[in-house]
């Protein structure tokens, strides 16, 4: 293992920004993986901390394939982490919509573009990633359909669902999409949690990330079964809003099955008390995203089953 | 007549509404939207509604025409000092045109959309952010500038700056209403989190001179600047290199040489200065950095060049 900074950036005030990466193997770029590009993204910096403990013992059982290069990048940006912002610290702008960067550009555009320096060129890609809202995920591997990247490799991080989804136009300056760009198989995984610990579903993330690495000739590494995993369209999955607003009681957990019209949460208002509205589901399925805000507002993504 | 064009429950006794006041006078249908505050940090739009709202209230025999005033469009983010939604990840300008059935903030942007479309013409009063202050000035993307740029020149702004038009801005207000027809006008003039009276009064002899343009403002108007149009020219963008505290040496609208001395980059720890910051081409200064401490990227100032073969104006 060759710890490396790829990037730093000075600060008037604080001590340098340094990006660190460690490097396993040699040779030809095989693998990206990064962690966290918020300041909340604590799990994902976490699962890519296991990740270096796991490619550790493999390199030394000499378990890293021949002319293979993995990159583990576990905190983009620590700046923001270590104050409590999730996005830059003085111009809150977001890193994960900086890409591909821009060496003579702004600050965060050239932190991306110092970062991005470094993880282009490798044949495979992955972020873990984290949803804008407040919300729990079934551990699940996400790709942007740029036609670049064939979903059925998705199937080789035997997690339950891989999901495609067709890209909006603030999409386009994320990591994910300018990696396809650049001709990098790129995917999103998803951990669960983002800015607290979830022990089981990060070792449900390390595992679908060794599985993978195994099953594309990366390592060898033992890992539980995994799932035959479902590909399908972010599309044809359901999203269900929160009618009414108020205090948020969630009745079905991630993963659940559930027939068409179970009752998945309860709202109450916050004031009297009184039950407010039922959120039902619509569709019979699995439960793959979940609100975890005590407090709602109406229209809100509540949950989102996979049908 | 107030109305109100979005409104959401809040979780807690509140509803998120979006209003709009509605000044109409004579038989005109001609219609002219004044739209701002979707960046909660930016407040010059406040002061400009205010005044024409007000000049208008006051001179409503010289209206024949309607003029809808919208000054909030993230009114929660006004409240709380917020440039974004306050708990949403996505400038709002990023998430238009929206959607019927989606989140809160898709379902807003949906209904400010269909409210605005069809106005003739369409004003989205943007400022600068905390860091920069620019001169009034209309942006228009490439595609829609044969049609924009007639009208940005009634506005009395004194820069009309042509972009390339780039993915990420199809979700912008602008893009979506100018894409359905409804001919839409962005300025940014001003630095974030203040007002500045001279600004305001320019564009609102702007927007009185807009609407005697299209026939529905019978009142006096003074006359307005002919703008200086960026087509055919280049904009240097000066970037920070160190980390610091910047002082600028130039002035904002100073015509500068390649080269020029136009601020330091200093250290307040060492006293030393860390980068004499120098002009990156001949031109005009149209954005200079407001806010002082800098990291490297830190953008300093935004600099118009000559035409080709011209002097800067």
């Amino acid at each position: 293992m060759k710890k490396k900074i790829l990037f730093s950036l000075k600060s008037p005030y604080r001590e340098q920004l340094d990006i660190i990466g460690f490097r396993f193997g040699h040779g030809k770029k095989s693998l990206a993986i990064v962690g966290a590009m918020r300041g909340n993204e604590v799990q994902q910096m976490y699962v890519c901390s296991r990740m270096v403990q796991a490619l550790k013992k493999l390199e030394s059982e000499g378990k890293i394939a021949e002319d293979t290069e993995i990159l583990v990048v576990p905190c983009v940006n620590y700046y923001s982490m270590n104050i409590g912002k999730r996005f830059w610290t003085m111009d809150n702008t977001d890193i994960n919509r900086m890409f591909p960067g821009y060496a003579l550009g702004e600050t965060t555009q050239r932190i991306a573009d110092g970062v991005f320096s470094k993880l282009q060129g490798y044949e495979y890609g992955i972020q873990l990633a984290s949803f804008y809202q407040p919300g729990i995920f079934l551990p699940h591997v996400k790709m942007m359909d740029t036609g670049f990247t064939d979903p059925e490799i998705m199937k080789d991080f035997g997690l339950e669902f891989g999901i495609i989804r067709k890209p909006r136009p603030y999409d386009t300056t994320t990591l994910n999409y300018n990696w396809q760009v650049w001709e990098t198989k790129a995917f999103s995984v998803y951990a669960n949690a983002t800015d607290e610990i979830d022990v089981k579903a990060a070792d449900e993330a390390v595992n679908a990330i060794l599985r993978f690495m195994n099953n594309r000739g990366i390592v060898t590494a033992k890992t539980p079964p995994g799932y035959i995993t479902e590909i399908l369209n972010e599309g044809k999955t359901k999203q269900i809003q929160s009618e009414a607003a108020g205090l948020f009681f969630r009745t079905a957990e991630i993963g659940k099955t559930v027939e068409h019209g179970d009752v998945l949460g309860m709202i109450y208002d916050p004031l009297d008390g009184e039950l407010v509205a039922e959120i039902r589901t619509p569709v019979s399925g699995t439960v793959y995203f979940a609100y975890n805000n005590p407090l709602i507002n109406a229209k809100t993504v509540c949950f989102k089953i996979i049908k | 007549m107030c109305e109100i064009v979005a409104s959401i429950p809040l979780a807690v006794n509140e509803n998120l509404i979006i209003q709009k006041r509605r000044i109409q006078n004579g038989k005109s249908k001609t219609r002219l939207s004044l739209v701002t505050g979707t960046h909660g940090d930016e407040l010059e739009g406040q002061y400009l509604a205010y005044m024409v709202g007000s000049y208008i209230d006051e001179h409503i025999e010289q209206l024949d025409g309607i003029v809808d005033i919208y000054p909030a469009l993230n009114p929660m983010g006004i409240d709380s000092i917020t440039r974004g939604i306050p708990m949403f990840d996505l400038d709002m300008n990023r998430v238009f045109p929206g959607t019927k059935r989606g989140t809160m903030v898709e379902v807003i942007c949906s209904s400010i959309v269909d409210d605005l479309s069809g106005s003739d013409v369409c004003i989205d009063v943007h400022s600068s952010n905390i860091f920069l202050k620019e001169i009034p000035q209309i942006r228009i993307s490439v595609p829609t500038a044969e049609t924009l740029v007639p009208y940005a020149k009634m506005l009395n702004v004194d820069f009309v700056w042509i972009h390339d038009a780039a993915t990420v801005l199809e979700s912008t207000l602008a893009h979506t209403l100018n894409s359905r027809g409804t001919k839409t006008l962005v300025v940014e003039m001003g630095v974030g989190m203040r007002i500045t009276k001279e600004y305001c009064q320019q564009l609102f002899d702007g927007v009185l001179n807009i609407m005697k343009e299209l026939g529905m403002w019978l009142g006096e108007t003074s006359p307005v600047r002919d703008p200086v149009i960026s087509e055919g020219r280049e904009v240097g963008f000066v970037n920070s290199d160190a980390a610091g505290i910047f002082v600028p040496y130039a002035n904002f609208g100073d015509h500068v040489r390649q080269g020029d001395h136009i601020g330091d980059v200093v250290d307040p720890l060492t006293s030393k200065v860390v980068e004499r910051v120098l002009a990156v081409c001949d031109g005009m200064i149209f954005t200079l950095r407001e806010y002082p401490v800098v990291y490297g990227g830190s953008l300093l100032a935004r600099i118009l060049q000559p035409t080709k073969g011209g002097d800067a104006e």
